[in-house]
């Protein structure tokens, strides 16, 4: 595949309720495999974007492609994971896990393979460090664990595309820093492609080749930074000059966007 | 004794009691006539006197008042899942139901005596009728609420609308079913023994107004402690099926 896996070309969102479009002519293309973080001030119409990728939306004007199909076409695709974990209470764990596998295989298939996917449901616990809380319910669970396991939700399927919709917004800082980690080392062992929806401007550069600015509502790609830092990166490395130097340009995009907001439009502060 | 064990177990039986030494206590003061208000002693002593005719009332009014309360579950939930899933079903229907649901139910029993004749279908008729509504408000407001966050996560694998509804709606819905249910229990019997007492040559509410004609008070008051204990058996067991099915919602 030389084209990108997933390309948007002068895509448009507006919300069928909102006079106003939430995005507007955003062209990005992420190569297989690759990881892209969106950033930008709240309300920028960030997650827009994920919704338009995972085929939660369609695109109003301009085109949105994911693997040379229309997104959402192939079932078991997408993996997400989202600010709240979005565990269903009343599943264990494991069975919250499996939640993919039984969608995405339909009731006969999941049946007969169903001690194939509890073994790697378990295995893939295992490796995010929730091996014994497996048969416990979520909500008996820390809200960095319940985190963890949504990110096995995300990955249960293996699908090709990766999408993370600010899933460590909610946790503490050295919570987040070990999900990082996490995150990268199965990012580089199975190479989902990956688009990241944060604030956090260290969180982006850690985990993406590639990040974009976005401005105020309605959304627009201001900036595009590639992030040419070696792998396996780590949080010690997050103090290096070369990964500030990166973290203080984006700041500084952002930070003007801002300010260009902000005079046009006072009686909302954006934080972020 | 764990507090709990004392607030589960005893307490209910304590305050009960009490409750009715209280009652015996003031007929006895106020020397109050037998067909005014009889002593619980005497309605007790009815009781075993008359259990024959009794039981058999009370089997009739528990048979008209389930089947009732199955109806009413039955269409409730069908109901509810449509107005819960489609916001046009919402907006249309919802007026409509709140318009029939105001309406006092024991107001219909002679329309459904002329339909149907006296007896057991309009008692069935008024428990469904009274206790339907409480079950499709529930059903609907827990499948609106579902988090959004959800169902994207649903439509996101590629899942249909049934699976949704499978895997999340209802699910999510139980809680919503349960605390419906309890309410809906209590308000069948109420729909049941008032159309039994209007219409009918059988059940529990039949047995009160002909034992009222007669000035057998004892009789009738001994009716609705049956009536009352047979609500707190059915509540009781849908509170025993809701803890074993929905012990997440509660959390400890």
């Amino acid at each position: 595949m030389s084209e990108g896996f997933i390309e948007l070309d002068n895509a448009t969102l507006c919300y069928a309720r909102s006079e106003t479009p939430a995005v507007v002519d955003i062209s990005l293309t992420v190569p297989s495999g690759g990881s892209v973080a969106l950033v930008g001030p709240s309300g920028c119409g960030k997650s827009s974007v994920l919704r338009l990728i995972a085929g939660l939306e369609t695109a109003t004007g301009g085109r949105v492609t994911v693997g040379g199909a229309a997104p959402g076409a192939s079932r078991g695709a997408v993996g997400v994971a989202f600010q709240k974990s979005t565990m269903l209470d009343w599943r264990t764990v494991l069975d919250n896990v499996l939640l993919p596998l039984e969608v995405v295989s339909g009731p006969t298939g999941f049946r007969a393979r169903r001690a194939e996917y509890r073994q790697r449901a378990l295995a893939l616990l295992e490796r995010l460090g929730l091996g014994e809380y497996a048969h416990r319910y979520p909500w008996e669970m820390s809200g960095g664990m319940q985190q963890r396991a949504s990110l096995c939700r995300a990955l249960i399927h293996e699908p090709d595309l990766l999408l993370l919709d600010e899933p460590f917004a909610a946790l503490d800082a050295f919570t987040r820093e070990d999900l990082w980690g996490l995150v990268q080392s199965i990012w580089r062992e199975r190479r989902p492609t990956t688009v990241l929806v944060t604030h956090d401007l260290r969180e982006a550069v850690y985990l993406a080749d590639t990040v974009y600015v976005f401005s105020k509502g309605p959304g627009r790609i201001v900036h595009r930074e590639d992030i040419a830092l070696p792998r396996p990166r780590t949080v010690e490395g997050t103090f290096d000059a070369d990964f500030v130097e990166y973290v203080q340009r984006l700041r500084g995009h952002i930070v003007e966007v801002r300010e260009t907001v902000e005079t046009r439009n006072t009686e909302e502060p954006a934080h972020g | 004794m764990a507090d709990w064990m004392l607030n589960r177990r005893v307490l209910p039986w304590l305050v009960t009691l009490g409750a009715f030494l209280m009652w015996e206590g003031v007929v006895r003061t106020f020397q109050i006539k037998t067909f005014i208000l009889p002593a619980p002693s005497l309605v007790a002593t009815t009781l075993v006197a008359q259990w024959e005719p009794i039981l058999q009332h009370s089997l009739q009014t528990l048979m008209t008042t389930l089947v009732g309360l199955a109806l009413a579950i039955g269409f409730g939930v069908l109901l509810g899942l449509a107005v819960g899933a489609s916001e046009k079903i919402y907006a249309g229907l919802y007026p409509l139901m709140v318009a029939f649901n105001s309406i006092p139910k024991v107001a219909l029993v002679p329309i459904l005596v002329i339909w149907f004749g006296i007896g057991t279908v309009p008692a069935i008729l008024t428990a469904f009728l009274i206790s339907f509504f409480p079950i499709v408000v529930n059903i609907a407001t827990g499948l609106a609420t579902v988090e959004p966050e959800l169902n994207d996560l649903m439509r996101s694998l590629g899942a249909n609308r049934l699976t949704v509804l499978r895997k999340v709606g209802l699910p999510r819905t139980l809680p919503y079913f349960f605390a419906a249910l309890k309410v809906a229990v209590t308000l069948a019997f109420v729909g049941s023994v008032i159309s039994e007492t209007v219409a009918a040559n059988a059940g529990v509410g039949y047995m009160m107004m002909v034992a009222g004609s007669r000035f057998e008070v004892p009789l009738v008051f001994a009716g609705l402690v049956v009536v009352g204990a047979m609500g707190i058996v059915l509540y009781q067991a849908f509170e025993w099926l809701e803890r074993r099915l929905t012990f997440w919602a509660v959390r400890g």
